[in-house]
């Protein structure tokens, strides 16, 4: 029997604004509890929530990042259920108008195609606060800092099909609301999360199979986890005659499963109607194209300009715009150098790349400005060092020792590119190997290796590669 | 001192003719003596009434005294005071000091009006005889077998009692105007959006508004002009200029073009409440007024239509008071769902859970539609009555309410006749147009009040429409025997 996975994700993006989305109190992470909340997150008598503009236009920025329709008017609703860490009794969201409807996101496939993602709708709500069940002796206590937090939820159609799938295109998304600066992407701390939707059918079948819905997985690869198992679980439940029930279930990253956590009698009746505390948001042209004038260069279009204006390969162009700051200080490097955009891209995907990954450093906390990168690269293109000399002053300038030309100049790297000077070394190395030479000579090719090797060696590898070379083939030759 | 109007009081203050210290400690007098009686206020705020009067007497004497400086006033405990308690007239907020003050009360304070305490009302402003209260029923001060009206009763009974000149009161579906006509003051409920909403304690949303009640219309334009205007902190607030409403209370009525409902004045309303607003009726023609008969098709919907919509916000408004964060929590809960239980099952009292089952199940999935959206649709059809008829006619009149004031206990087990008593205020909120109501005869001892609706923020026309009859009548000067 061949089974179908059928995903869609429910992805929480908080918004990255300065105060909540109904109150001007601060969004900080990791403050005190309940430090961070004002008479209106804590759900007093007669407060009531004034929309912060700066979570609006955030979402309409993502809307037209992936080609949605922004609503002209939309509704918030009230979402109502009682829990100990949802002061009001009722969570504001958006129920039947969203802001963003009808988007799309392409994803690239393992297979090199692509694949066109539908996005249902993207709405507006608040957080909830959390409960802390720790160091309160049988009791809980709430920590409200939290609610009334923006965030953008963005539902996907069930177009994914496979758990490969579903973490590409959260990536994507990923991605794009960090370039967007509307999200901070922080998965640890919850920034960006998402609540999965399995279900499975026969290969073929119109109808989609019974759903379960995986909630709050908090990085990439518990979604992928949580999926593939939840994919086994429901092939092997109805396999083996059972039926899939729709019900709400929790992957335990210990267990590497999945496991119930309530049935669908149980979910809670929302009641939803529209907050009679906010009038319909009604958004004019100024507004959007405010927020369209605000939208940077988007991740595939970035990419697809390196490769043309670069001449990079798709994947340096890929690894290049993987972030908005990467790419910057991808284009500050070719600027300041002036040119040479591949030997730019080489060293930042290569020894840049790999420094900042040993010290697990973002590109915007790297000790080596773009600036100074040029500048060694510089160095480099004009001869000064050998790629390989260049290796020790990129340490040198990663440990802070100064910029390229002094750190050259204090460990005398400077590459010997007179030719007398490098013949003075050729000849002392040939006189100090005359069994090599004369195997040479009599036709062993391989030791010309040796002798380049002797020749850098007395150099101190400073002596220019090209030159070592045509000097050795002709003193050689005897 | 406690005969006078608020005007008359400012007049008396600028003059120099009594401290507000003096003002403020006779009314404090008054409160002490007759509030046992009335029940009408919840609490006193004696010391900081004499400390805003001492303040009050300062600011006047470096030149910066406004109309409202000094003037003894009371508030609705439904409004937010910093410091204060603010009940909300029910078990679940008894010790609840708010901890911010609410836009209204911030304004009138900042006039520099002296606040004497709170008052009664009924729970959560559900009610309309003020029976509903937790801290007992308030009387009505003409007749002590008599209800007040309600919901905002303490404020309509501290007015006619002459224990305040003046107070505040909510008005969601009848609660200010109500109580005026069965107290025989005068109230206004503004425009919907006119006065912030912040920190008055929600019951509807989309319905609740806060207005003033005073003796006079002319003391109803003193205390509106403090407490209207835009509040960025209230989304549904209008960013709309206050008009001075004392600027044109004496504009003539001639060729004023009165509207009146053929559905205000049939079955139902009582026979001598009808004659008493005839002869108001007559009295503005004579005043050069001229009468339309209008119809509002959709009237005899106003009530079933509230019924849904009211409940179904407050089922959700109220679901804040959990016994998790403040409010009354229940001894020792068990676990969640019994601190939550009980919690609610004994801060809340019998018309609160009421409404609050009734909004939640027509909320259910299911029955949303049914319900919600067809009260929803039901009041367009209103508004668009409203709409037509002001194409015809400058204001609507009629009855307040179809009967005076009724005894105490008479109608408490019979909601849907004391629904009845607001059907002439519903249709005004579910439309969100402003009406007032003003005092134009008696029953028996029992006062009776006259309506006015106006088209939205007319509240200038509406109160210059009640002084013009107020100039030639003198209901509202007639105090209850026992209390003048």
């Amino acid at each position: 029997m061949e089974w179908e996975t059928v995903i869609g994700l429910e992805i929480h993006a908080q918004l990255a604004t300065k105060s909540k989305i109904f109150s001007g109190a601060a969004i900080a992470y990791g403050a005190e509890p309940n430090t961070q909340a004002c008479a209106i997150d804590l759900g007093m008598p007669g407060v009531l929530p004034v929309l912060n503009r700066e979570a609006a236009r955030m979402a309409v920025m993502l809307g037209l990042s992936i080609g949605a329709e922004i609503a002209r008017r939309s509704v918030f609703a009230r979402k109502n259920y009682f829990y100990p860490d949802l002061p009001k009794g009722y969570q504001i969201s958006q129920y039947e108008l969203p802001i963003v409807q009808k988007g799309r996101l392409s994803i690239d496939l393992e297979d090199g195609t692509r694949k066109v993602i539908g996005v249902t709708r993207a709405h507006l709500e608040e957080d909830a606060g959390k409960s802390l069940h720790e160091d309160f002796h049988g009791q809980s206590g709430i920590d409200l800092n939290r609610a009334g937090t923006p965030l953008l939820e963005i539902v996907s159609e069930p177009d994914l099909r496979s758990a490969k799938e579903a973490v590409a295109y959260m990536k994507k998304l990923h991605q794009m609301v960090v370039y967007l600066g509307i999200c901070d992407g922080n998965m640890q701390e919850g920034s960006f999360r998402c609540d999965a939707n399995v279900s499975v059918r026969r290969k073929g079948d119109p109808q989609f199979g019974t759903r379960a819905e995986i909630k709050n997985l908090n990085s990439f690869r518990f979604v992928e986890r949580a999926i593939e198992f939840e994919v086994e679980r429901q092939i092997d439940l109805i396999e083996s005659g059972g039926k899939v029930v729709q019900e709400t279930r929790l992957y335990d990253p210990d267990q590497g499963e999945t496991r119930s956590m309530r049935s669908k009698e149980e979910a809670n009746d929302y009641r939803y109607f529209p907050d009679p505390d906010l009038l319909p948001l009604v958004l004019d042209d100024d507004f959007i194209n405010a927020a369209r004038a605000g939208l940077p260069e988007l991740p595939d279009i970035k990419k697809q300009r390196f490769i043309t204006q670069y001449g990079l390969s798709a994947y340096d162009a890929g690894v290049l715009t993987a972030s908005r700051e990467l790419g910057d200080y991808y284009e500050a490097v070719v600027a300041a150098l002036g040119g040479e955009p591949k030997l730019c891209a080489n060293w930042v995907t290569g020894d840049l790349a790999a420094f900042l990954n040993k010290d697990n450093r973002e590109i915007a906390d790297s000790p080596v400005s773009a600036v100074r990168l040029a500048g060694l690269l510089r160095r480099i293109q004009d001869q000064t060092i050998s790629g390989k000399i260049a290796k020790e002053v990129f340490e040198a300038l990663w440990a802070g020792e100064g910029d390229a030309d002094a750190i050259i100049e204090k460990r005398g790297l400077r590459q010997i590119t007179d030719t007398s000077a490098i013949e003075k070394v050729i000849d002392g190395v040939i006189a100090a190997n005359p069994d090599q030479l004369a195997q040479y000579r009599a036709g062993k090719d391989k030791l010309f290796a040796f002798f380049v090797g002797q020749v850098m060696k007395a150099s101190k590898g400073k002596a220019n590669p090209q030159q070592v070379n045509d000097l050795l083939m002709e003193k050689l030759k005897g | 001192m406690h005969e006078k109007t608020i005007a008359q009081l400012g007049a008396g203050l600028a003059a120099g003719h009594f401290s507000s210290e003096e003002l403020t400690r006779a009314f404090l007098e008054r409160i002490e003596r007759f509030n046992p009686l009335l029940n009408a206020f919840i609490t006193v705020t004696a010391e900081a009434a004499l400390a805003q009067a001492r303040a009050a007497d300062e600011r006047r004497r470096r030149g910066e005294a406004g109309p409202l400086t000094g003037v003894p006033m009371a508030h609705k405990d439904i409004f937010c005071t910093d410091g204060v308690r603010t009940s909300c007239g029910s078990r679940m907020l008894d010790r609840f000091i708010a901890p911010y003050n609410a836009t209204v009360v911030e304004q009138i304070n900042a006039a520099g009006a002296v606040m004497l305490g709170k008052t009664n009302m009924d729970e959560f402003a559900m009610g309309s005889s003020n029976e509903t209260s937790f801290y007992g029923p308030v009387r009505n001060p003409w007749d002590l077998d008599a209800v007040p009206g309600g919901s905002s009763g303490g404020s309509a009974a501290a007015v006619a009692a002459r224990l305040t000149p003046g107070a505040t009161g909510t008005d969601t579906g009848g609660s200010i105007r109500q109580p005026a006509a069965l107290c025989g003051i005068t109230g206004i409920k503004p425009t919907y959006g006119r006065v912030s909403r912040w920190g008055m304690i929600a019951y509807a949303s989309s319905l609740d508004q806060g207005g003033p009640m005073a003796r006079t219309a002319e003391d109803c334009a003193l205390l509106l002009g403090a407490m209207a205007g835009f509040d960025p902190r209230d989304s549904t607030s209008v960013d709309r200029p206050v008009p001075d409403y004392s600027a044109h209370l004496d504009q003539p009525l001639d060729g004023l073009k009165i509207g009146l409902p053929r559905e205000y004045f049939g079955a139902g309303l009582d026979s001598a409440v009808a004659q008493a607003v005839e002869a108001a009726i007559a009295e503005y023609r004579k005043l050069g007024a001229e009468m339309v008969e209008i119809s509002l098709p959709n009237s005899q919907l106003a009530i079933p239509a509230y019924y849904v919509v009211a409940p179904a916000e407050c089922s959700s408004n109220l679901a804040r008071f959990d016994g998790v964060r403040y409010g009354h929590r229940c001894e020792d809960p068990k676990d969640l769902l019994d601190l939550y239980t009980r919690s609610r099952g004994e801060g809340f009292g019998a018309e609160v859970k009421r409404r609050i089952l009734v909004g939640t199940f027509a909320l259910s999935a299911g029955y949303y539609d049914a319900y919600y959206l067809k009260a929803q649709q039901i009041r367009r059809l209103i508004s668009e009555d409203f709409r037509r008829a002001f194409t015809q006619v400058d204001v609507i009149m009629g009855p307040t309410s179809p009967t005076v004031a009724f005894n105490l206990g008479e109608k408490a087990d019979d909601p849907i006749t004391m629904y009845l008593s607001d059907i002439y205020t519903i249709a005004v909120n579910l439309a969100g147009l402003p009406g007032l109501s003003l005092p134009v005869g008696f029953v028996g001892q029992r006062p009776v009040g006259l309506q006015l609706i106006g088209d939205y923020f007319t509240e200038e026309r509406l109160l210059n429409i009640a002084h013009r009859y107020q100039q030639v009548s003198d209901w509202h000067n007639r105090a209850p025997a026992a209390f003048g």
